[in-house]
């Protein structure tokens, strides 16, 4: 049905949605518990930073990242030295740009879940003999998985459809960094691209809806699972 | 014995506690906003008082001048709320081990089954708290703390949430942990009729103090 180009598009685009995903994974939980529950100073400060990637435009960003993590920027240059790791003009690198824009909605699902948890189920815990660790691991985490999920599926489809920071952080080569909206993009400026360019787009139509539907079907599951849900 | 003397403060209000409590049931009244709440979660460790001291059977909880402090998770205090408190995502069988199974086995005093039996939970163990009524939850909350087998059990306001008849039915029940727990308890609440069917040792928090009724 699909062609190997198109097959090739997709596959790249869903490894940095599941890169992007995972490394924003602890961090965006861990964030998004500290802005929920804890008070300390400078708190408006970290939350403009954290959140900043949404409201600016993907290309600022994504020159940001060209200069900091390119081949001649400081932790570029180092990370290439040390590891051997290039991000610039690499799948790698379309990664990152994925993972900072999508950022802010992961730790905004999951300061939202943590808030929602009632502290009197963790002091509870604790009356019982549970550690804090233990309170976290064995009531919070379990009660926030639900919004730990729609938050990886809500960064997993932003990264899917990450443009303007891609572009300009690691270019547009097929097979490396052309995920899906970049072949979009490309079909579209190409003489007879417009079949090409309509293929793909119902590739990403069919993928969001099915994205959605996922995600809806195991927040049904969980909230059962949660007995918030009757079953 | 607890041994109480301490002035707990927070923005503006301000609570003292210095009295000795050896009763088996304690029962302390007050209005709501009192500080009845306060006075538990100071005496459970949730909150740190200003000054003073808390001892428990001889064993110092809290001390503020040697710079004492036990946490709430190794006090072995056990608390029950208003409306239970169970965990949602764990059926009324794990709900009733969870803190069992933060004690030692020589520390356990009790067995699940016996548990269940005393308070008549036996069709509820597979259910989900969310499926259960006010009266069923607390008689969990109450197994829950109780398999933590405790050195005091704290009741904050336990059977406010039911009505008249349900409280009739799980009334009886508190002496009977005591009989056969032996577990002393200190239970808050603002409806005087709760307590006199359970205890005659009655106190009272009023303007800021814990003092005899």
């Amino acid at each position: 049905m699909l062609s190997d180009y198109e097959w090739a598009v997709l596959a790249l685009s869903a490894k940095v949605g599941i890169w992007a995903t995972l490394i924003s994974l602890i961090p965006g939980v861990f964030l998004g518990w500290l802005l929920a529950r804890r008070d300390f100073r400078g708190k408006p400060v970290v939350e403009a930073l954290v959140f900043m990637p949404m409201v600016l435009p993907p290309t600022v960003p994504g020159y940001l990242l060209l200069v900091t993590f390119g081949s001649q920027g400081v932790a570029g240059r180092w990370l290439e030295q040390t590891f051997g790791l290039q991000l610039a003009f690499n799948w790698k690198g379309a990664v990152l740009a994925a993972a900072v824009i999508a950022f802010p909605l992961m730790v905004q699902a999951a300061r939202l879940a943590v808030q929602m948890v009632d502290r009197r189920l963790e002091v509870a815990a604790s009356t019982l003999g549970a550690s804090p660790f233990r309170v976290w691991c064995s009531v919070t985490l379990p009660l926030i998985l639900p919004g730990i999920l729609i938050g990886s599926i809500m960064v997993f489809s932003r990264s899917l459809g990450e443009f303007g920071a891609t572009i300009t952080f690691v270019g547009n080569i097929a097979g490396e960094t052309r995920t899906l909206p970049l072949a979009i993009y490309t079909a579209t400026h190409q003489i007879d691209g417009d079949t090409q360019a309509t293929r793909l787009i119902l590739v990403c139509l069919a993928l969001a809806f099915f994205s959605l539907l996922i995600s809806n079907l195991l927040m049904r599951r969980s909230e059962r699972w949660l007995g918030v849900r009757r079953a | 014995m607890l041994e109480l003397d301490w002035v707990f403060e927070r923005e503006g209000f301000r609570l003292e506690a210095r009295q000795q409590l050896s009763a088996p049931i304690t029962g302390v009244l007050g209005a709501s906003g009192a500080g009845k709440s306060t006075l538990l979660a100071v005496i459970a460790g949730l909150f740190k008082p200003r000054q003073g001291r808390i001892r428990l059977d001889g064993q110092n909880l809290c001390d503020t001048a040697a710079g004492l402090w036990v946490p709430p998770h190794k006090r072995h205090i056990g608390l029950v709320f208003q409306d239970g408190q169970l965990f949602p995502h764990l059926k009324v069988r794990n709900n009733l081990l969870y803190g069992y199974h933060h004690l030692a086995p020589e520390q356990r005093r009790f067995t699940l089954d016996a548990i269940v039996e005393l308070l008549e939970l036996g069709p509820l163990l597979e259910r989900r708290p969310g499926s259960l009524s006010g009266g069923e939850k607390q008689r969990v909350a109450l197994g829950r703390a109780l398999l933590y087998a405790p050195r005091l059990l704290l009741l904050d306001e336990p059977l406010s949430a039911l009505d008249e008849r349900l409280k009739q039915q799980i009334l009886p029940f508190f002496t009977r942990i005591y009989c056969e727990c032996q577990i002393p308890m200190i239970y808050v609440t603002h409806a005087v009729s709760e307590l006199n069917a359970i205890t005659g040792c009655l106190m009272e928090v009023k303007d800021g103090r814990l003092q005899p009724l």
